[in-house]
């Protein structure tokens, strides 16, 4: 974004707070536009035909440094690039790096299908929501243009994910295109070698296109020749080199490329960044599965923090998948979002008096961790927040925050003796330590849970309802 | 959007011909490379994609792109970057000392020292690799089963723990953690605590760090009592906190000689603050490392990162409260349940897989991130992990410049790799 503060938005607005964005008055619009909260399009008057060279410069001053791109179609289509910024903190990065998991041309049908559907249909459950990966890159090891079509067919014609058709070889490509063009797919890649023909194709078809090369120059080369050929929807690969000198200047590539886009704002270079961890496999070979994994996963991690947009991917064991994508939800959640959820005392299902009381703190990963694993094994029961300044229970007790007094006054000002008959309470097992002060500072049996709240099923089962006596 | 002006794809074309077994279309020449002749109508204009298909059809090879052709060769373009120069630098520390140095270590390990943002060598050389010491406790402890395994010969004996790590895992340093002494765990005596650390000092001769077990009543008289008992070795003292009385364990390790961490909680404030406090206690710039807190993949890992970037870009901009090496505790890592939980307690979920390939990747995920925001220092466990964090780093710090040119792989053909292993 070109404008540095709200004042510089709010001249090309009509300033007449007419209030149809929904604020009260152009300048809280204009700060919204500045940390990107609100689209243009919600200030209504500014389409009007008199508006309308202010508008275009406008649009043309907010559009985020590096340019958007979107591949694929429908509800999965997915947007990478349009970041603004090269540390998370200063405002927050906007499109989460794609992952994209392989497949291959050279596959029987059956392997093909299980491999396609379980990179689908993957999922994993994360703070309030499942977490999903994004793409499916299809190589062509064969080199023959029929079998690739053929892929690209069966692939198609079974996921919605967008999709990667990668070969340096125009004729397999444009196969592929043949096949899948109807659905967005981004082209890898072009290179020095092929670069004209890949050009005509991608503007035949109307796809973005993958630019790779690892001199630098040569990229930037690539770059200006297609923009200036009205080819914009690019993705540059600066080459993924997994081990040794090799890895360190592929990582200072990465690193130069984007600061020359933001802070200089380098036209030729302000493009989305492909990684290619799956690189780690050509040095570890099949054979050595896990540890090839591992060093997949390394590499994704240090690209997945470093300003690559979208990656390709070879893993789709378990672990693999689970930290990759774990790790991109860490990267990419909006750091202005609240660390606490209010205190109080929650409600999980339909619980009687009879229903169990735990305890958690009001750090809202915590929060709805616990929650989470209440809810989804219905277990009707009241969870007590306490407010230990959004600390996790571990460090909490550490740190003092989660403390007897705390757990006192949480039980005393949420009234929590009159919701249940039982007056016991289960705190985390990471809160074990405070047990017995708690029992002599508040009156309340208390019992002590598991570690994790994942285990709270399991505990139920031998602990609750409580022994009588005990 | 796509291709709405098309009528006919030449894929139609293609399949339409293929239906009606069509090997030869009549009345049908080719001029040349690209010119083309339908029926009756010489000279029409086609779409370069249907002369295309026309032409594999018929078996022609195949021309240049016609767009290619009509662009020439590629725009000329270099790429420039600016190099970034910070006004702030790291504080260097070493930990560790030598017989010449008072101590009876073998070498020493230093750490800090940066101008740069980590691992951007082409604004300013990082000066010391990142180094990773390997825990031990004081007794048994419950531990993740892919942990667990590795350790489960020498729990009973801090000094054979620590050897091993050296030995077997090729630890640079080790931590001893003083867990015991915990009130609510077995409330050992600072005396036993010190004792302990002696046997660590005997076992080993890499630098060690010493922990006490994070009981803030109980802390400062163990370290007290270990910091005296390690006088001279130029330990480093984990930790001083703002909710304890940090200055007796800043004296001790004054006075015998060690270097200290200033622990705070995901707080760049408290940071300063009791970092402040310490420069008042007369502690040396030198003898002060920084723990700003770690947190799991998953579990406040984005608060970690963002809060230790945080404080390295203040650093290097000149904030001199803030200007030191960052100690990571990325055992924590195993907190995370994806670490060690057998399955998912969420039923929706896909399958975890294998709790055991879980575990070391949350850890080295999460060592990483932290390495990559500003980290020195690396307290780990799982012996495979802090295998793969040292390589990671140690290949971004430069370490291997100059070795691997002849190993490079050709990354292009990744897009083609069949499984095998690829040296070049
Ligand atoms: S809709 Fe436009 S003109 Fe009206 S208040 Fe909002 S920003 Fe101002």
């Amino acid at each position: 974004m070109k404008l540095r503060s709200p004042m510089e938005i709010w001249g090309y607005l009509p300033g007449t707070n007419c209030g149809e964005c929904g604020e009260k008055t152009c300048l809280a619009f204009a700060s919204l536009l500045k940390e990107r909260k609100r689209k243009l399009e919600l200030c209504t008057p500014l389409f009007e035909a008199r508006y309308a060279e202010k508008r275009k410069r406008l649009a043309e001053l907010l559009a985020p440094e590096i340019r958007e791109i979107e591949i694929g179609v429908g509800a999965r289509a997915k947007k990478i690039g349009g970041e603004d910024v090269l540390h998370r903190h200063e405002l927050t990065f906007f499109n989460r790096t794609a992952l994209a998991y392989d497949v291959w041309d050279t596959m029987d049908a059956e392997e093909l299908n299980e491999r396609v559907r379980r990179i689908t249909e993957w999922r994993k459950f994360y703070i309030g929501d499942f977490l999903t990966v994004d793409a499916i890159a299809i190589r062509s090891i064969s080199g023959d243009a029929g079998r690739f079509a053929e892929c690209v067919r069966a692939v198609a014609a079974q996921t919605d994910l967008p999709i990667v058709l990668c070969s340096f070889d125009a004729n397999v490509l444009e196969a592929g295109l043949k096949e899948a063009a109807d659905r967005n797919p981004l082209v890898y890649a072009a290179d020095k070698a092929n670069w004209k023909e890949v050009l005509g194709l991608v503007k035949r078809y109307k796809v973005p296109v993958t630019l790779f090369s690892p001199d630098l120059d040569t990229l930037s080369s690539l770059a200006l020749t297609f923009s200036s050929a009205g080819v914009t929807n690019l993705v540059l690969d600066p080459g993924t080199y997994p081990t040794g000198e090799g890895l360190a200047e592929s990582f200072s590539r990465f690193l130069r490329i984007r600061r020359a886009a933001i802070l200089e704002e380098k036209k030729v270079v302000t493009y989305p960044l492909m990684a290619v961890p799956l690189t780690a496999w050509m040095r570890y070979g099949a054979e050595n599965a896990l540890e090839a994994s591992y060093w997949e996963a390394a590499i994704a991690s240090v690209f997945i923090i470093k300003y690559a947009d979208i990656m390709i991917l070879h893993s789709i064991e378990p672990h693999s998948m689970i930290a990759e994508r774990t790790l991109v939800a860490n990267i990419y959640t909006d750091p202005r979002r609240p660390v606490s959820v209010e205190p109080g005392l929650r409600e999980i299902g339909a619980p009687t008096e009879h229903a169990p009381l735990f305890l958690t703190t009001n750090f809202a990963l915590t929060y709805y961790t616990v929650e989470s694993d209440i809810s989804s094994n219905k277990i009707d029961s009241y969870l007590l927040v306490v407010d230990t300044e959004g600390i996790g229970v571990e460090a909490a007790v550490a740190g003092g925050q989660l403390n007897v007094g705390l757990i006192k006054e949480a039980l005393e000002s949420y009234k929590v003796a009159e919701k249940v008959n039982h007056k016991t309470l289960v705190i985390p097992g990471l809160a074990a330590r405070l047990s017995g002060e708690t029992e002599d500072a508040t009156g309340w049996t208390v019992l002590v849970g598991p570690r994790d709240s994942g285990r709270i099923p399991d505990w139920m089962t031998t602990n609750w309802p409580p022994k009588s006596g005990s | 959007m796509r291709k709405e002006e098309k009528k006919l794809t030449l894929a139609d074309i293609a399949r339409f011909l293929e239906k009606y077994d069509v090997l030869e279309l009549e009345d049908v020449t080719i001029k040349g490379d690209v010119e083309l002749e339908l029926g009756g109508s010489p000279g029409v204009a086609l779409p370069p994609a249907l002369i295309q298909a026309l032409q594999s059809l018929m078996g022609v090879q195949r021309p240049q792109a016609p767009e290619g052709k009509e662009l020439g060769e590629l725009l000329p373009a270099r790429f420039e970057a600016a190099r970034a120069e910070w006004a702030g630098k790291i504080e260097e520390v070493t930990i560790g000392a030598t017989r010449a140095e008072g101590g009876t270590r073998e070498r020493t390990v230093t750490i800090g020292g940066e101008r740069s943002l980590p691992f951007y060598n082409f604004d300013f050389e990082m000066p010391h690799k990142p180094v990773i010491s390997l825990d031990c406790f004081d007794m048994p402890i419950s531990l993740a089963k892919a942990v667990r395994e590795h350790y489960e010969d020498v729990m009973e004996d801090p000094g054979e723990w620590a050897k091993k790590n050296v030995r077997e895992f090729g630890a640079e340093m080790v931590t001893i953690h003083l867990i015991s002494t915990d009130p609510t765990i077995k409330n050992t005596s600072a005396r036993d605590a010190a004792k302990t650390v002696e046997d660590v000092l005997q076992a080993v001769k890499v630098p060690i760090v010493i922990g006490g077990s994070g009981n803030p009543d109980k802390d400062p008289e163990v370290l007290e009592a270990a910091a005296e008992a390690a006088a001279g070795e130029r330990c480093l003292i984990a930790s001083a906190n703002l909710n304890m009385d940090y200055e007796r364990i800043a004296k001790a390790a004054l006075k015998h000689g060690h270097v200290i961490i200033s622990w705070t909680q995901l707080d760049i404030n408290a940071q300063k603050t009791l970092n402040r406090y310490l420069f008042k206690l007369g502690v040396p710039r030198e003898d002060i490392v920084i723990d700003p807190t770690t947190a799991a993949l998953g579990y406040g890992l984005d608060y970690a990162f963002t809060n230790i970037e945080r404080m390295r870009l203040a650093a290097l901009k000149g904030d001199k409260d803030l200007a030191f090496p960052i100690s990571c505790g990325i055992t924590n890592a195993w907190g995370a349940r994806e670490a060690w939980m057998k399955n998912s307690p969420i039923k929706e979920d896909s399958d975890w897989g294998p709790a055991r390939y879980r575990g070391p990747l949350y850890e080295i995920v999460t060592g990483l991130t932290l390495g990559l925001a500003g980290g020195d220092m690396f307290m780990m466990m799982h012996p495979q992990a802090a295998r793969t964090v040292k390589r990671v780093t140690q290949m971004l710090f430069g370490a291997e410049r100059g070795d691997d040119k002849a190993q490079k792989v050709e990354i292009a053909d990744w897009v083609t790799w069949a499984g095998e292993v690829v040296k070049k």
